[in-house]
């Protein structure tokens, strides 16, 4: 398997399956973990990371997910056009694009999982499944941590548990995160309430809006902010006691929407369908803000015709390095405008118009 | 009204509310630097601002000036990093500041996860040998200082040093 490869696929987060993938778009851990016999990242020099970086990748390439081999990826040799691409995928981290140095991923094909090597940490091993499914993505994660523990030694403290580069990941190096997609509660104005209540408990909430505080996407990410103290189960436990609340909100805001003010609903679905549809030029905020629209249409029934995943998949390959990647040039801004709309009315539309242009 | 971006002079298309912490805050931001700031961010909900912050607030709290001068000249023995390194990037240089920063970091320690006993997994093969790799970060970082004043003599007593732990032998 190579880079290209996955291009054309949409990545196991937005695969738009698993439990309650109408609401929760993915779960997501990751283990910070470094080796105890060099300093952190921070301190180590070009050499030490290059010892680093060949030691882990020797370890970790023996990792296999279902018999499989992983996909090892030098970063520091990849073009930036690569980088941005991985970083989109949420495969490696933007930090991660950025830095310089020895550094690398492996990567399943099936893109669950992702070891990142010379992050912040020395490593960084994230799982990630569609909808919600903490419980499964923490034993595959606690597997994989595991195997790779057999082969190398870990900074760890009896007092601190696993050290890390930063007191904020310290103890269990565990980060939960759930993504929601939640645009009922945007329109009905109860996000501030429902999340407020979240931080009483330590959880961060990160939400992106658009121009004039109209919600953007509508996507929100919960995850812990406490790493140590308390058990990688209980931390779990504690992002995922919360997701079933946000969901049960969120679908009940939907409701009120459908018997209050359904004809507005059906509206705001269609025009955003009809833009995306139709457009000739479209920035990727605009097509996030009327994607949303239209995921939240489907799922509520008022669009046939128009599959889940075939959206997400149109969330992810509307992103700037994707349509770059797919597209096969490098584009500016103007010109990723007017391929994204391209890229959008061939897919909404079933063919019928993009077909004819393609050629 | 058009804002402008809070890191360069584009128009701020991204308005972007920041729950994390205390009351929420609102950043502006250009599409370039929205989609650096949000995917850096995404993976660190919490990380660099509210460790910065931390930090900020206990020092300032607890110390005096003279206190925070002293502060910043700790070094860690091992890999060399200064209070101060830490203090300004937010970023540890080894394992061992953990134990030689012990009191400085407490406070910050508790001020973010409440706690200071790690109750979670244990490495089932443990790091028993966890002094010996210490003072292979340390002799290693000793080395490049030998080689760099060019004290050619001790830094070829440190490589057989450097062997003898890396194969596992006591000194
Ligand atoms: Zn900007
Ligand atoms: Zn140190």
């Amino acid at each position: 398997m190579e880079l290209n490869d996955l291009a054309p696929l949409c990545g196991e987060w937005l695969r738009g399956s698993g439990p309650e993938s109408d609401i929760v778009i993915s779960s997501r851990i990751r283990l910070a973990r470094n080796l105890a016999e060099f300093p952190f990242i921070s301190r180590a020099s070009p050499q030490e990371r290059e010892q680093i970086e060949s030691l882990l990748h020797e370890q970790i390439i023996e990792i296999k997910q279902d018999s499989e081999e992983l996909m090892y990826l030098n970063v520091d040799d990849l073009e930036g056009l690569d980088r941005q691409f991985l970083v989109e995928r949420q495969l490696i981290s933007r930090e991660h694009a950025d830095s310089e140095g020895a550094r690398g991923v492996a990567i399943d094909s099936g893109e669950q999982m992702s070891l990142m090597i010379n992050e912040e940490d020395h490593l960084r091993i994230q799982v990630m499944h569609s909808g919600l499914d903490l419980e499964n993505v923490w034993q595959q994660i606690n597997h994989i941590d595991d195997l790779i523990e057999q082969r190398v030694t870990f900074a760890y403290s009896k007092d601190l548990g696993y050290l890390t580069a930063c007191p904020t990941n310290v103890g269990t190096g565990l980060r939960v995160s759930v993504m929601l997609h939640l645009p009922a509660l945007v329109i009905t104005r109860q996000l501030d309430k429902v999340f407020r209540s979240l931080q009483k408990i330590s959880l961060a909430v990160r939400g992106l809006y658009g121009e004039g505080s109209q919600a953007m996407g509508d996507f929100y990410q919960i995850s812990n902010q406490i790493t140590l103290g308390r058990s990688e189960e209980e931390l779990v436990a504690q992002v995922g006691d919360v997701v079933p609340k946000l969901i049960d909100y969120e679908r009940h805001a939907r409701d009120f929407l459908l018997k209050e003010s359904h004809e507005n609903l059906h509206d705001r679905v269609s025009r955003a369908f009809g833009i995306l549809s139709t457009a000739r030029t479209i920035s990727s905020e605009e097509t996030m803000m009327l994607l949303s629209s239209v995921r939240m249409g489907v799922n509520l029934g008022m669009i046939d015709d128009l599959q889940i995943p075939v959206l997400n998949q149109l969330f992810i390959h509307t992103q700037p390095a994707h349509l770059q990647k797919l597209s096969g040039h490098v584009l500016d801004t103007a010109d990723r405008n007017i391929e994204r709309a391209k890229y959008l009315r061939r897919h909404l539309l079933g063919g019928k118009d993009g077909e004819a242009e393609q050629n | 009204m058009a804002l402008k971006c809070q890191q360069c002079d584009k128009t701020a298309t991204y308005h972007i509310t920041e729950l994390t912490g205390g009351k929420p805050q609102e950043l502006h931001l250009c599409e370039d630097h929205a989609r650096h700031y949000l995917t850096a961010a995404e993976d660190e909900p919490e990380a660099p601002s509210s460790l910065a912050g931390a930090l900020a607030e206990q020092l300032s709290v607890s110390q005096t000036a003279e206190e925070l001068a002293r502060l910043d000249q700790l070094s860690c023995p091992v890999c060399g990093i200064t209070f101060y390194d830490f203090h300004s990037k937010g970023r540890l240089g080894c394992p061992h500041d953990y134990v030689c920063f012990a009191e400085e970091l407490e406070p910050l320690i508790v001020n973010i996860h409440g706690d200071t006993q790690h109750v979670g997994k244990v490495p089932k093969h443990s790091a028993e040998g966890s002094e010996r790799q210490t003072k292979l970060i340390q002799l290693r970082r000793e080395i490049k200082e030998a080689v760099s004043e060019e004290n050619y003599e001790r830094a070829g007593k440190l490589k057989d040093e450097i062997h003898r732990h890396e194969k596992g032998e006591a000194s």
